[in-house]
């Protein structure tokens, strides 16, 4: 009985795959493949129902299979029209064998159903494995690459560090801010650290807090912490918060956090005043001449 | 109010979708940047909150817009284990969790309006509304 079904899909593989095609094209209007060109829709169709037939005929998910889900995969097709494919391919197979059929008895209707089942939901299954797979793999990658930049710390100068934070601060990143600090301070024996929050978006009780606390540690191990890159809106909810961030130094922006560093280790940045003299002196020359 | 839309709150990022959804819709009835960042910092509170204490619920915006005046209205509920010490959990300094216990009295002082309903062991709802000036 099933080698019979399988034989009625193989013999009329052509009247199938032309159904199929159709019903493909039909559902193609509206979504999308639109931007995809004709011809481009249509090899890819084509080479589809053959890996379908392939793996039908064989009874088993070939590697077919893997390597046309992996070249769509590159090229962006997306997972629905992988799926829509196959449900038309379930309809059209059992429209057709039943069309075929003389008798019309329930038993063989379910069995018919079953058996193109049997051969549609492996290769759905196994698609979708393939698709997920995929996403899974870049979800995690681009974890470890978010990972790598959330807490940067970088030793400008003699005794001063500074640490850039950008984007949203939840507890994972609080406490590898709360590591990374205190191990650089340690490491590059910094007397003053520049936390820099230009770049978080919204400052509330628990950022607040995580910046508080790690100041705090940096103070017991004996350095500074300045808090710079407060806008005037994150200045303003932290007032209606009610946040105490009195305990330690605060600036509006990177330079001038950086300038009162610069004062609390004794040292200041001078202009050379020397060369230009000399090039005045140059140009005058010149000018003789 | 014509516009309404939920964010689930079950991760700790999703405390970061609202925070986004809440401050596109306060950026689009016209809210200038000061009130988007008290809007956006209020409903990290109440978002926090509610994964924090309760674990799981929702905080959904309403666009209001009335004949006199526009606004927003955000609503964090969850059916959580409710709180006992209502009158101490808007005194500032409280805290049961070690945090700065600015949370809630934060969140009234950001926005303009502040409505808390809680029954141990039903659940929390908040509505707060902030009326753009």
């Amino acid at each position: 009985m099933d080698d019979k079904l399988k034989n009625i899909v193989l013999e009329n593989s052509n009247e199938i795959v032309k159904l199929w095609l159709e019903e493909v094209h039909k559902n193609r209007t509206n979504d999308y493949t639109t931007n995809i060109s004709e011809e481009m829709f249509e090899s890819t169709n084509r080479e589809f129902v053959n890996v379908i037939f392939t793996s039908i005929e064989k009874e088993d998910l070939s590697s077919d299979l893997d390597n046309y889900s992996e070249r769509l995969l590159n090229l962006g097709w997306p997972l629905s029209y992988l799926t829509d494919g196959m449900q038309a391919f379930r309809r059209v197979t059992v429209d057709f064998i039943l069309k075929q059929a003389e008798t019309s008895d329930a038993d063989y209707f379910s069995t018919v159903l079953r058996k193109v089942d049997d051969w549609v939901e492996p290769i759905i299954k196994q698609l979708v494995n393939k698709y997920s797979g995929n996403w899974e793999n870049i979800v995690s990658l681009q974890r470890n690459a978010l990972q790598e930049l959330s807490a940067p710390l970088i030793p400008v100068m003699d005794n001063i560090t500074i640490m850039p934070l950008i984007g949203t601060i939840d507890t994972e990143r609080a406490k590898l801010i709360m590591e990374n600090l205190l191990d650089g301070v340690i490491k590059h024996n910094a007397d003053v650290v520049l936390i820099d929050i230009t770049g978080v978006p919204v400052v509330d009780t628990m950022v607040a807090h995580h910046i508080i606390q790690a100041s705090e540690a940096v103070r017991l191990i004996g350095s500074t912490c300045i808090l710079v890159g407060i806008r005037p809106e994150i200045a303003q909810t932290i007032v209606n918060l009610g946040i105490d961030l009195g305990k330690f130094p605060t600036k509006s922006s990177l330079r001038k956090g950086f300038q009162s560093a610069l004062e609390l280790t004794n040292r200041k940045i001078e202009t050379i005043q020397q060369d230009d003299a000399e090039i005045e002196n140059l140009l005058d020359s010149l000018n003789r001449e | 109010m014509d516009l309404q839309s939920c964010v689930n709150i079950k991760k700790e990022w999703d405390i970061v979708g609202a925070r986004q959804i809440g401050r596109d819709i306060a950026k689009k009835i016209g809210f200038g940047t000061v009130d988007q960042a008290r809007i956006a910092t209020a409903i990290s509170e109440l978002a926090r909150n509610i994964y924090l204490y309760a674990g799981r619920g929702k905080v959904c915006f309403e666009a209001i817009d009335d004949l006199n005046h526009k606004g927003i209205r955000i609503i964090a509920s969850d059916e959580g284990p409710g709180i006992r010490e209502l009158t101490d959990v808007m005194e500032d300094g409280f805290s049961t969790s070690g945090g700065l216990g600015a949370g809630l009295p934060g969140v009234k002082r950001l926005m303009d309006e502040f409505d808390i309903k809680s029954e141990e062991g039903q659940g929390t709802e908040i509505k707060a509304v902030k009326w753009l000036r």
